[in-house]
């Protein structure tokens, strides 16, 4: 049964719609002091000296904080423990802190931020990844013993054999460039010390366990001496993981030391110039392909600038990896995956995790081959994409679930005419000044963490005496609507009005350490959660009304608010039900656990069942490009994706569109500059993400399969949709131009530089 | 210094004046809708409505709006907390994701409206180029405004709080 609920229905509509949703930022708080970073000008240097007392003299100032207050480990990270909370022995890049200023206002702490001195012996800073390879390169970490973070490969087949029997051999070489998330809520966290002495912590941060982990750590007190609870935050898209505990841990730090509250509410410079971003990538990529249209062989070499720590590049080029062929069956792969340090701006979480590099490289390449073979793209995909039961490059079988690969290419074909609208493209050629070009891209994508990590999360459901319910998620609401998913999960589940739920906001204090909201894993994994405790709560109601209803407990139904014997003619309110669950001594209490289901991988050959389940999407572009100007505009896009089940349409909806958003920013506008490894573009009018007029008509078709890996049906969204576009792009300027772009952003060479912001009125 | 707010007249000292408004606001008045994001009047997330125009006030004062007329999210609803039409539309479109720059939207939209109830759906979308949103890819915050604009043009003195 669907449950209803009023379209477009989110638990926390009616607060954001009329600016009453507290972000951290609003959140008051009696005697609260406020922080701002400090920074150095170094790119790379040896540390000697950080001379705050000028700093700790300016007016309004309480206390300079650098890394020798930290308590317990300054030094953090989910995989390699590189990440300061203040900058110790060196500064590894531009966006490293050296120490923070507490004080009365957040303008007097910024004031005195520039009267700390950082005294530190210059390095010569290793900016370029290919040169952070070489013998003699400068270490970033002296300790790590060498510049590479981590190396991944794939080993399939015989390699030789497959180029063997190409009859041509198409090699490429791609670039992607650095992006910046630009969530509209930069990063923010107040800590506050509570009487009983646990330090209370509220944050744009899109995972409160791993917060509390680092927090704890660095204030060296136990995980249940810290207290993170979620807070409504503006956006994460990936980018609110370590860079968002650290700023929590900071704050934390200065509250149990000052014994006050404390707020840091970062600027967008501070933002942009610290935070970590998506990798900029280098693909080598040779692909073998026959006669019949057959790919035989891929050899590639990914080189995946990580910046000065370590964050999470040894999973997003795990990913990267995993998925390097595209959603395409190749027998003979060799894949040799490195990520590495450098002196640039750190490189971690963004939306996609490793995809939209990958799908850029893939996507162009077999356009490419399709070409030289005569046939068209579409053609191309067909005889190579995987289908129910084939074999992906890592040896995993994918028969768990419905493959629907051909279902959405051959939806979005459907919705475009596209074969009509490629008969059309310029190519090159036109008799005005706009040439007109159509393009699509196409991936699979692995769900959730896969080999990654350990993936299970918990549910609590807990009904109230009089019927009401609060439900507890160990998943986090980023914006997103996860919630509200949940909530529905939940109400359709339990056949109860979706009104009757309250969603609890997750503290760590109180739902079971369920991972971080990434990986698109919300869904599927909080749903799962909740779908098997509202199964068992209703295993344990029907025990208790079995005997009214005079049939067995297994055989009632939930329905409307109520429950029924089969025939339906004897039945007794949801809340009725509880009353007696009551009355009898049970408490209509459950705890729901979904473990992912089992993955395997074999680090020296890279195969293995890499993830338990895969969604297929497909999206298309029309644009023009003018000959004079090199500027793209962008017609209209269509995207199909299989969702599993959409839970919330609108949100889904709001999914494909804020995806595709994102992806053409990447694709057109967006990447950040350096200069001497100093990030320049700063703000928001310099960093351009996409504008309401830089955005066509999007359409999205909802293609629903109902996973048998996931308890609610649902599978993931989030990042499937910001991961083709790109390469959809791309392949559409091809069509329009006749020329191939192997980096990002696509710049045509007739177009000028970016123009200047007319939006900011200063 | 004479403010109006959200239809409430409010007597400050003319030292306040020189705040920076957005401060004032939500420390204040505690009127958060209006959001911090960029300092530079660059995303539109600090958005009101000064005498029915939309102001980025991140990079205004005080002083700037003495004696006009402000309008924040928090004035677009009823007293009794119904939501405007306009408010309603983007719940039902799923214009919503984080939020945060939804207050802003709301706004610029609604000032927009007044002045062209009849806007085609382009005419639309450029009236909202300023304002950056990083969640929705604008399409579901476009379709609310063209459905709530039927509202204003049948009814244009409702779609003005009181």
């Amino acid at each position: 049964m669907k449950a209803e609920h009023e379209k477009g229905w989110r638990n926390d509509a009616h607060a954001k719609v009329t600016g009453r949703t507290k972000y951290t930022d609003d959140l008051k708080f009696a005697r609260l002091l406020h922080a701002a970073p400090v920074y150095s000008g170094f790119v790379h240097a040896r540390i000697t000296r950080i001379v705050t007392e000028d700093a700790e003299r300016a007016p309004g100032v309480v206390r300079v904080l650098t890394a020798k207050d930290v308590p317990g480990a300054n030094r953090f990270g989910q995989i390699i423990r590189d990440y300061r909370i203040f900058a110790d022995d060196k500064i590894r890049y531009n966006g490293d802190v050296v120490a923070m200023v507490v004080a009365e206002t957040r303008d007097l702490a910024i004031r005195a931020s520039d009267l700390v001195r950082v005294e530190a012996e210059p390095l010569p800073a290793v900016l370029d990844p290919e040169e952070a390879l070489k013998p003699d390169a400068v270490l970033v970490h002296e300790s790590h013993g060498s510049n590479v973070v981590n190396t991944h490969r794939i080993r399939r087949g015989d390699i030789d054999e497959g180029f063997r029997q190409a009859d041509f051999v198409v090699e490429e070489h791609f670039r992607t460039q650095c992006v910046e998330h630009a969530y509209m809520e930069p990063e923010v966290a107040v800590s506050a010390p509570r009487a009983d002495g646990v330090i209370e912590v509220c944050g744009s941060m899109q995972h409160p366990f791993s917060t509390r982990r680092f927090v704890a750590a660095c204030l060296g007190v136990p995980l249940s001496g810290v207290e993170v609870l979620g807070t409504p935050m503006g956006g994460g898209f990936g980018g609110k993981d370590d860079t968002a505990a650290v700023v929590c841990a900071r704050t934390a730090l200065a509250a149990r030391i000052l014994g006050q509250p404390v707020k840091l509410m970062y600027r967008r410079d501070w933002s942009i110039r610290e935070s970590y971003k998506r990798h900029p990538y280098r693909v080598d990529y040779k692909m073998g392909v026959a006669r019949d249209g057959r790919i035989t062989a891929v050899k590639c070499r990914i080189l995946a600038d990580g910046g000065a720590y370590c964050s999470v590049t040894p999973w997003v080029t795990w990913r990267s990896t995993v998925q390097c062929c595209g959603p395409y069956v190749v027998e003979n792969v060799h894949c040799d995956t490195l990520g590495v340090y450098t002196n640039n701006v750190v490189a971690g979480a963004m939306r996609g995790f490793g995809s939209p590099q990958m799908n850029f490289v893939v996507e162009q390449m077999v356009e490419i081959a399709a070409g030289r073979l005569g046939i068209t793209g579409v053609e191309f995909r067909r005889r190579n994409m995987v289908r129910q039961g084939s074999v992906t490059i890592t040896g995993q079988r994918l028969g768990s679930h419905k493959v629907a690969m051909g279902e959405v290419l051959d939806a979005v074909l459907r919705e475009t005419a596209y074969e009509e609208k490629l008969a059309r493209c310029s190519r090159g050629r036109s008799d005005g000044d706009e040439l007109y070009g159509v393009g699509l891209a196409m991936s699979y994508r692995g769900v959730s963490l896969g080999a990654e990590g350990v993936d299970f999360c918990a549910a609590v459901i807990n009904v109230q005496t009089d019927g009401s319910i609060l439900l507890e998620v160990g998943v986090h609401e980023n914006g997103q609507g996860a919630e509200s998913a949940m909530s529905l999960i939940a109400a359709e589940e339990l056949g109860v009005s979706v009104d009757r739920i309250r969603y609890r906001r997750a503290s760590t204090s109180t739902v079971p350490d369920s991972g971080t909201t990434v990986a698109s894993r919300g869904t599927i994994m909080g749903g799962g959660a909740v779908t098997l405790a509202a199964r068992e709560l209703k295993r344990r109601i029907a025990e208790a009304v079995c005997g009214r209803l005079q049939c067995l407990a297994g055989a009632v139904r939930f329905e409307g608010g109520e429950i029924l014997d089969p025939t339906g003619h004897r039945r007794i309110s949801f809340d009725e039900a509880i009353c007696l669950m009551f009355a009898t001594q049970h408490f209509p209490h459950v705890v729901g656990v979904f473990r992912a289901p089992r993955v395997t991988w074999d680090e020296h050959t890279g195969q293995g069942d890499a993830y338990f389940t895969w969604v297929y999407g497909c999206q298309a572009v029309e644009l023009s490009v003018n000959k004079k100007t090199g500027r793209v505009r962008l017609l209209g896009a269509v995207a199909a994706h299989d969702v599993g089940r959409a839970v919330n349409r609108e949100m889904v909806r709001g999914q494909f569109f804020g995806g595709m958003a994102m992806a053409t920013g990447y694709a057109l506008h967006e990447e950040i500059r350096t200069k001497d490894g100093r990030i320049t573009n700063l703000n928001l009018n310099s960093y351009r993400i996409p504008r309401a007029m830089d955005l066509p008509e999007m359409k999205a078709i909802i293609v629903e399969n109902r996973d048998p890996n996931s308890p609610s049906g649902a599978k993931a969204l989030g990042e499937p949709t910001n991961e083709i576009l790109a390469p959809a792009i791309a392949n559409a300027v091809f069509h329009a131009t006749g020329k191939r772009e192997f980096s990002l952003p696509i710049r045509l060479s007739a177009a000028p530089e970016e123009p200047p912001e007319e939006e900011c009125r200063l | 210094m004479r403010l109006n707010i959200n239809g409430r007249d409010l007597e400050v000292p003319d030292s306040v004046g020189e705040r920076r408004l957005i401060t004032f606001l939500r420390e204040d008045l505690d009127l958060t809708g209006a959001k911090n994001a960029c300092d530079i009047g660059a995303c539109g997330a600090c958005t009101i409505l000064v005498d029915d125009e939309p102001l980025k006030i991140c990079i205004k004062r005080v002083k700037d709006v003495a004696g006009r007329r402000v309008l924040t999210i928090e004035g677009m609803a009823a007293p009794d907390g119904t939501l405007h039409p306009l408010q309603r539309a983007f719940v039902e479109c799923g214009a919503i994701q984080c939020g945060f720059c939804t207050p802003g939207m709301v706004l610029v939209a609604h000032a927009f409206l007044l002045r062209q109830p009849h806007a085609t759906r382009d005419e639309i979308r450029k009236a909202m180029n300023g304002n950056l949103c990083r969640c929705t890819g604008y399409q579901q915050i476009i379709d609310a405004i063209e459905q709530a604009a039927v509202h204003y043009r049948s009814a244009p003195a409702h779609a003005v709080p009181s």
